[in-house]
């Protein structure tokens, strides 16, 4: 039986026309917008904005902050990619262990970052990290290491970045994957243990190999999450010193709502979307895979 | 054998321990900061109870810097949203799953389509839009872009296509129309996806910032995050004040997840599985 059209209409409808004005007609506006000259003399008359066909992308290739941008992005990726997920595997078959204790706080303790607001935890984070007041090099004065200027050193500001990029994600991570590892049934670890496999052959040989559509999903999710690196250098650092912590999102944020080239910064948010679609379609041919 | 073991309970026990003190450490300081005077701020050693404890930094808070607007805006707007986008995309939702009509699955796979998009993607052209229809610095323009999410919908969709259609067959044999089935059927049973979405919904725009950093540039519409990041600014030397404003930004959500901790992680563990 068919409903009827007035029932679609009503129930369809509002989702439709929202979704229409806030997300799928400003997707084309974007790719439009990125090859005009958009720009804050045009704001008030938009009929004068030009086409310029590709010439904002010509301009991006040769733009050194971009590539700066680019590489810092991927610098955090590179760094903190792995060492997310190497601490939030190990966190979750630690917590999936049947003899461990305390399981629930230790999740609610490790989830608590991820639910924080991240510009106000970045606030507390550039005290900790103060080079003369700040907590963690005061921790390392215990050990008579003397703590470098995390955040006013071109060389030590990105990683002050990544560790709180890392400090938030674990928790969230680890649930992932804990629900992961609970999927996997028992009696192959059983098996495994009446054959005298290790604990370490149990884990490379069982849980890695049956773990795989979790890490596939996580990682690209995670790689996503990374390139819109935002809330966390704009706080900490504004991008400094010296754009060392200049991420593509933050430029974008730059280029399009300080200097309002609105042209110019939809231009780079195109270029983020087709890494994150490239990225999306490789997940799902890896997952289809399995 | 039993030393091995208990050994390596202890290892296991440490190791998750220290991480879980490295994960709440930050937020103790934020904490016991904020109630400190300013003679005991820099102390080294920190004192995690301070000596003679003060709330002068949260009095200034409210009555100078004026914190409460930007804390009832962002109740306004965390609330609106989520509730807004729990009823249509519950009646989307419901239409997916459960309704027949011509190119119902189509439109549905260009929705999922669109959860690929970054929202980096879209704000340039919505800024432009809610600039020419005047929506800037109004609660509509932070409230209205943040309703229409397409994971809700989905979420949505996938859960009412578990209820059974003999219930909603059943109901229409005996006259019942869709908004009644919608509402007294639907609705009640679709209660743990609803507090998943809520619970999501509710803590993603409290916690939004480029968004009403972009939209709200007038300072009485401003929501908590850009009150909270234009204090570090202003008060760029005062700590106390920063930590308390950061204590009101975080506790409300912190307290929030305390409750909740439970549909919290189920939700995480079930939306992070589905992917």
């Amino acid at each position: 039986m068919k409903t009827s059209w007035v029932w679609i209409l009503t129930f369809v409808g509002p989702a439709l026309i929202l979704l229409m004005v806030f997300l799928i007609i400003p997707i084309f506006a974007s790719f439009y917008l990125s090859f005009t000259d958009f720009n804050v003399f045009v704001m008030t008359d938009w009929s004068r904005a030009k086409f310029i066909g590709l010439q904002n992308f010509v301009e991006l290739l040769k733009d050194e902050l971009f590539w700066k941008a680019l590489m810092n992005t991927f610098y955090c990726l590179v760094v903190a990619m792995p060492v997310t997920v190497v601490l939030s595997l190990t966190c979750a078959v630690l917590l999936n262990r049947k003899q461990t204790k305390f399981k629930n706080f230790f999740k609610v303790s490790f989830f608590l970052p991820f639910v924080t607001n991240t510009v106000a935890i970045a606030i507390v984070w550039s005290w900790i990290l103060n080079p003369s007041y700040g907590l963690l090099n005061w921790f390392l004065s215990l050990f008579g290491v003397k703590g470098p200027n995390w955040l006013g050193d071109p060389k030590w500001a990105m990683p002050s970045v990544i560790m709180l990029v890392i400090w938030k994600a674990v928790g969230y991570n680890t649930i992932l994957f804990l629900a992961g590892l609970q999927n996997i049934p028992d009696f192959l670890y059983e098996a495994a243990e009446l054959d005298g496999a290790s604990p370490w052959q149990r884990f490379w040989y069982i849980t890695l190999p049956m773990l795989k559509p979790t890490t596939v999903f996580v990682t690209t999710m995670m790689i996503i999450g990374y390139l819109q690196l935002f809330e966390e250098p704009y706080m900490l650092t504004q991008g400094g010193p010296l754009n060392s912590t200049l991420s593509i999102v933050l430029y974008l944020y730059r280029q399009g709502f300080k200097f309002f080239k609105l042209g110019y910064a939809s231009s780079i948010a195109v270029i983020l979307f087709l890494m994150i679609s490239a990225l999306t379609l490789l997940r799902l041919k890896l997952a289809g895979r399995k | 054998m039993g030393k091995t073991s208990s050994l390596r309970q202890v290892a296991v026990h440490g190791f998750l321990f220290v991480m879980a003190v490295a994960m709440i450490l930050p937020f103790l300081w934020m904490i016991s900061t904020s109630f400190k005077t300013p003679a005991e701020i820099f102390v080294l050693p920190p004192r995690w109870i301070p000596k003679d404890p003060t709330i002068e930094n949260y009095r200034e808070l409210f009555a100078s810097i004026k914190f409460g607007r930007p804390f009832i805006n962002t109740v306004i707007v965390a609330s609106s949203i989520t509730f807004f986008s729990l009823l249509v995309s519950s009646m989307a939702g419901y239409a997916f799953a459960k309704f027949r009509f011509k190119g119902r699955d189509k439109l549905f796979f260009l929705i999922l389509a669109t959860l690929m998009v970054p929202g980096q993607m879209t704000i340039i052209p919505v800024f432009l839009l809610l600039r020419q229809l005047g929506l800037l610095n109004t609660y509509a323009g932070l409230i209205l872009p943040g309703v229409a999410s397409a994971f809700n919908i989905f979420f949505m969709r996938q859960f009412i296509m578990s209820i059974p259609n003999e219930l909603i067959e059943a109901a229409k044999i005996d006259g019942a129309k869709e908004s009644f089935i919608y509402f007294c059927i639907i609705l009640p049973l679709s209660k743990p996806a609803l507090t998943t979405i809520a619970i999501f919904t509710f803590t993603g725009s409290w916690n939004s910032f480029l968004w009403p950093l972009i939209i709200a540039q007038d300072e009485r519409m401003y929501t908590l995050p850009v009150a909270v990041s234009v204090l570090a600014g202003q008060y760029g030397e005062n700590l106390g004040i920063q930590m308390a404003g950061s204590c009101i930004v975080i506790a409300p959500i912190l307290v929030f997840f305390l409750f909740v901790q439970r549909y919290f992680i189920k939700g995480i563990a079930l939306t992070g599985l589905k992917g």
